[in-house]
């Protein structure tokens, strides 16, 4: 019994140092809000979904630097990212929430990855920090959840659009459709494509986290002949199952989420390879009204080597790029007509949002998620991604010009 | 049927590299009675190795192969002298964690160093020519593997049973201390092992990596368990039994992701382990090794 | 040292225990050394059940992630609200049995529990049979085939298959975990001192002699086995309360079991007091004061070399490293801290006059 009160005292020792530490670091949150808003960027930079959360954050530091202030109440307000790294891990994600809500963030941006923001959705809405998820498409991020938004369509309507795409405007009859076990995301679009595709399913299959070997499921995808291979999947994954697939020798069209839109699949895959692949995805850089973001983002990303490493060495404009730029004039529209920095008032200028962004309407239904109608088609040709024309949910498909 | 070659075409060749890294847990256990859980770590950094060496440094492939297989050997030794070593004398469950410690601190550096994203691997450009034979279509580097592999193991075994070096392995094996009052310098033998582990390890790894073409800091994590698990399915301390067993969970791995139950692949592999240990521990080749009190 | 003073040292470290969680507790949410300070603990209970099972008995196991994601499974499948149900299996729908059976979260903790020591007995007999390296592989292997199934379509209704769970219920209360926590630490350390627990010391120092002795060796062992993997499923069952969400790719090798082995071996293998100690170093280091190292820092324009992420946990697997090759004991060795330990240091290093009156 001595032995283990003897250890609670060396515990509490342990407790009683850290506390000083505890209340210097509220006390230093405390002051310097005076004159500055501190908003939180809750995006993977390491990590599986490393590579997209990064282009996120590119998008969200370039908004940043065109409009850096708000005025309220006559008073100007500098506008202070906190960027914390959720390492694409649903565990590492609530930590990382955690220590946004400690640095006295008044908002959050992100994330990339529906699994992450879902675990960490609940941090947020305890905390009652509002946060804008810029390319989680699950439902789950927002269902339930008062205190999330999002600026990005959902896995519904996107496996919708696609199952469209690939029955109706494509007119396949036969479709395999292989998803990652454990990824909301994955799992989430192949099961809507399911639902909504016209003709057959004639193979499903489901791989690991971070598997690399897809020959067996590819091989059982051949033999029952798909005219389609519907694989929504990580960026990392991608590479590998286009290529595995043209290497045993499948031809037929391969389709998927918004993920896919990263040159390094190409890379990976080889510009051979990738040639009939098509994806659903947010934005495109040649759309009209998004000319002057385009130009803009391209010189931000010129002008420092950094950044174009950072965007996989290009200069493409990623479409959660563009979604991350909306988001953050999203939310700086909303603190601007709440006129406060309080969260609570943040929040419910959020829900009257009606702005039009780069990336199409920025009004939030009830669920706190953004009414859009349409998703770009992207195919690869010639190693370069090239856009073919929306698709609405009820099958109609726009060519572009 | 064609799906039939082909599953077996690509079983027998993720198996032969299984195989190669199977062959460094199944020596290293012989000799020093560890699970060398660093090894599949290891087999990892032969792959950033590699992209160092083609994709930063532009070489040419055959001298990065020779780069690599040198640049894997030197970790693996030094491994071997600075944390395995100065444990000889401790308990073998120190020396266990020593080795988890080992394999822990690869996968944080490797994150650290080269990031958490996937790299992608460079190509040998022969390696992935695609080859038709009738309806079965895959790259070179599937076929190669397996010739290769047995190749590599017939020489392994003359190595072991014909010159100096290889009975003194046995010795050493058999017997640790007499080995030593016989005058075997043992700590010559346990660098050998190593330096024969790693290298057929960075083989591994270049016929693994090339069809999957990324690495990332967990990637030896779990081809590793699963070799440890081949090699205990063929018997821990032969070598050929590594390359049986090898070729069987590469073949079994393969035909579960064929068929309908893809997600439960990799718990068979351990299903399959535990099975082993608990019926026949000597695994299918093995030798009856009584514990010393 | 007497009998009275120790007594009233015990009370003084009861007291100032019982302040700094109160003082955590009325900390705003938005304090990081409130959460650090929570999840610390919970870590610290982890350690202390994989301590008694690989310290204590010297049965090296590797399978604390499978018995932690089980608990974390059964707690969140009792416990989430009737009402939140259709909202988390969104895609699979909930079984049918399950869908209106919901337990009070205390009832809900202590099953988790039993789930976890219910398939510990079972593996148990047979593993345990097992010598030293095999028995941590095998236990490994169990632990991902836990992982893999519970991920698994088969149980899609009541896990949610691989999408995991989320809106999982805590305690009310802030302190409640603290309770939670320092009761199943303190039955540990009971059975520590118990016949039992010598009987564990005894199989760890010597298993042919412990048999000699009348212990039966399988027996014990399971029985060890089976207490560690109880308390790891209570353990897990706390995070999973912390987390708020579990998923099976929560808990694995790297982040689970070698992380709060990490802790036990600077801990100090065997000793209580040093995996509580180490997990409460390693926590606080690691989530909250060397954060730092992850992010580049500057001085004026120049920038601090190495500082980038992951940098982090580069130096918790150099310290573990080190720890291992240097200091093979730990901070506590398998020595757990007492007043009578504590009271010799600090004499020994003054004068060593009191010794005599120590030893009474």
């Amino acid at each position: 019994m001595k032995k283990l009160l003897s250890i609670v005292l060396s515990a509490a020792m342990l407790a009683a140092v850290c506390s000083g530490c505890g209340t210097k670091t509220n006390d230093e949150a405390g002051t310097d809000t005076g004159n500055t808003i501190k908003i939180g960027v809750f995006e993977p930079t390491t990590g599986e979904n490393g590579g997209g959360g990064v282009q996120e954050v590119l998008g969200i530091r370039y908004a940043k630097s065109l409009r850096d202030s708000v005025t309220i109440d006559g008073t100007e307000y500098k506008i202070e990212l906190v960027e914390v790294d959720n390492q694409s891990d649903k565990t590492a994600a609530v930590t990382a929430a955690q220590s946004l809500v400690s640095s006295g963030v008044k908002a959050v941006l992100g994330s990339y990855g529906s699994g992450v923001s879902i675990a960490a959705g609940s941090t947020f809405r305890d905390a009652q920090i509002p946060a804008v998820g810029v390319s989680c498409t699950n439902p789950q991020v927002t269902a339930g959840n008062d205190w999330y938004f999002r600026v990005c369509f959902l896995d519904p309507f996107q496996g919708t659009v696609m199952a469209n795409y690939a029955g109706v405007t494509s007119g396949f009859k036969k479709a395999a459709v292989i998803c990652q076990n454990g990824d909301d995301y994955s799992t989430g679009l192949a099961s809507y494509f399911k639902n909504a595709f016209k003709g057959d399913i004639v193979y499903e299959g489901t791989y690991n986290t971070n598997e690399s070997d897809f020959n067996a499921i590819l091989t059982a995808a051949k033999a029952a002949n798909p005219d389609v291979i519907f694989c929504p999947s990580s960026i990392a994954t991608a590479g590998l199952v286009i290529k595995q697939a043209r290497e045993l020798g499948i031809e037929c069209a391969i389709m998927a989420g918004d993920t896919w839109e990263n040159e390094t699949i190409i890379q990976n895959a080889g510009a051979d390879n990738c040639k009939g692949v098509t994806f659903s995805t947010f934005f495109d850089e040649n759309d009209p009204a998004a000319a002057e973001f385009v130009t803009g983002f391209k010189a931000y990303l010129n002008a420092d080597k950094q950044n174009l490493k950072l965007n996989g060495n290009s200069d493409g404009v990623a479409a959660v790029s563009a979604l991350g730029y909306d988001a953050y004039n999203v939310v700086l529209d909303a603190i601007e007509r709440a006129q406060s920095t309080d969260t609570t008032a943040i929040r419910d200028a959020l829900t009257q949002s009606d702005s039009v962004g780069i990336t199409g309407p920025l009004s939030f239904d009830e669920n706190g998620d953004a009414q859009k109608d349409m998703a770009y088609i992207k195919t690869i040709e010639d190693g370069k991604f090239k856009f073919i024309g929306t698709q609405k949910t009820d099958g109609a498909f726009t060519p572009v010009e | 049927m064609d799906a039939f070659l082909q599953n077996c075409l690509n079983g027998i060749s993720i198996g032969s590299s299984y195989a190669l890294i199977a062959i460094g847990y199944t020596m290293v256990y012989g000799i020093l009675r560890l699970i060398n859980f660093a090894h599949g770590d290891i087999f990892m950094m032969a792959g950033y190795f590699m992209i160092i060496a083609m994709t930063d440094l532009m070489l040419p492939w055959y001298v990065s192969v020779i780069l690599v297989i040198l640049a894997t050997v030197l970790l693996g030794v030094f491994t071997e002298k600075l944390a395995y070593k100065p444990l000889r004398s401790a308990p073998r469950m120190s020396i266990m964690i020593s080795a988890i410690g080992v394999s822990y601190l690869l996968q944080n550096l490797a994150t650290y160093l080269f990031s958490a994203l996937p790299k992608s691997y460079p190509t040998i450009g022969f390696l992935s020519q695609k080859i038709v034979i009738g309806n079965i279509s895959t790259s070179l580097v599937t076929f190669i593997t397996p010739i290769l592999t047995i190749l590599l193991v017939v020489g392994l075994v003359l190595l072991v049973n014909k010159t100096k070096v290889g009975m003194a392995m046995r010795a050493v094996s058999k017997d640790f201390e007499t080995a030593q009052l016989m005058g075997i310098k043992i700590n010559n033998v346990i660098s050998m092992t190593f330096v024969i582990g790693s290298a057929l390890a960075a083989i591994g790894s270049i016929l693994y990596f090339t069809p999957r073409t990324q690495v990332y800091p967990l990637a030896g994590s779990l081809p590793g368990l699963k070799c440890f698990v081949a090699a205990v399915f063929g018997g821990i301390g032969s070598v050929p039994g590594a390359l049986l067993g090898g070729f069987l969970i590469g073949l079994c791995e393969t035909f579960i992701k064929a068929g309908r139950f893809s997600e439960f692949s990799d718990a068979f592999t351990f299903v399959i382990l535990i099975v082993v240990l608990l019926f026949r521990p000597t695994g299918l080749f093995g030798e009856k090794i009584s514990e010393k009190v | 040292m007497k009998k009275s003073t120790k007594a009233i040292c015990s009370l003084a470290a009861i007291a100032v225990l019982a302040a700094v969680i109160f003082y955590a507790g009325t900390l705003p949410t938005t304090s990081m050394f409130r959460t650090t300070f929570q999840m610390a603990s919970i870590y610290a209970l982890l350690a202390v059940s994989m301590n008694m099972l690989n310290g204590v008995t010297g049965q090296f196991s590797l399978g604390q992630a499978g018995f932690m994601t089980l608990g974390a499974y059964t707690y969140a499948i009792l416990t989430i609200p009737v009402a939140a149900r259709p909202n988390v299996y969104y895609l699979y729908g909930v079984a049918p049995w399950l869908e209106n059976l919901i337990l009070p979260i205390p009832v809900a903790l202590i099953i988790s529990g039993l789930v976890a020591a219910l398939f510990a007995a079972l593996i148990g007999a047979p593993v345990l049979r097992l010598k030293s390296d095999y028995f941590a592989i095998a236990t490994l292997g169990f632990a991902e085939v836990v992982r893999i199934v519970v991920a698994s379509s088969w149980l899609n209704t009541i896990t949610n298959g691989s999408l995991g769970l989320n809106n999982i219920p805590s305690f009310k209360s802030y302190y409640s975990t603290f309770g939670v926590v320092i009761i199943c630490i303190a039955i540990m350390g009971l059975i520590k001192n118990s016949t039992y627990g010598r009987s564990f010391k005894a199989i760890r120092d010597d298993e042919i002699a412990a048999e000699a002795m009348g212990i039966n060796l399988a027996k014990t062992k399971l029985l060890s086995f089976v207490i560690s993997s109880f308390f790891a499923g209570i353990g897990g069952a706390l995070l999973a309360m912390y987390l708020k969400a579990v998923s099976a790719t929560t808990f694995t090798l790297a982040t689970a079991t070698y992380y709060i082995l990490l802790m036990v071996v600077i801990g100090g293998m065997g000793s209580i007091s040093g995996s509580i100690i180490a997990s409460f170093l390693v926590i606080f280091s690691k989530e909250w004061w060397l954060r730092f190292l992850d992010s580049p820092a500057y001085i004026g324009s120049f920038q601090v070399p190495l500082l980038r992420s992951g940098f982090r946990m580069v130096i918790f697997s150099i310290v573990l490293m080190v720890v291992v090759l240097f200091f093979r004991k730990g901070i506590m060795g398998d020595k757990e801290i007492t007043w009578d330990g504590i009271h010799r240091l600090f004499t020994a290093k003054k004068k060593k006059r009191e010794v005599s009156d120590d030893a009474r």
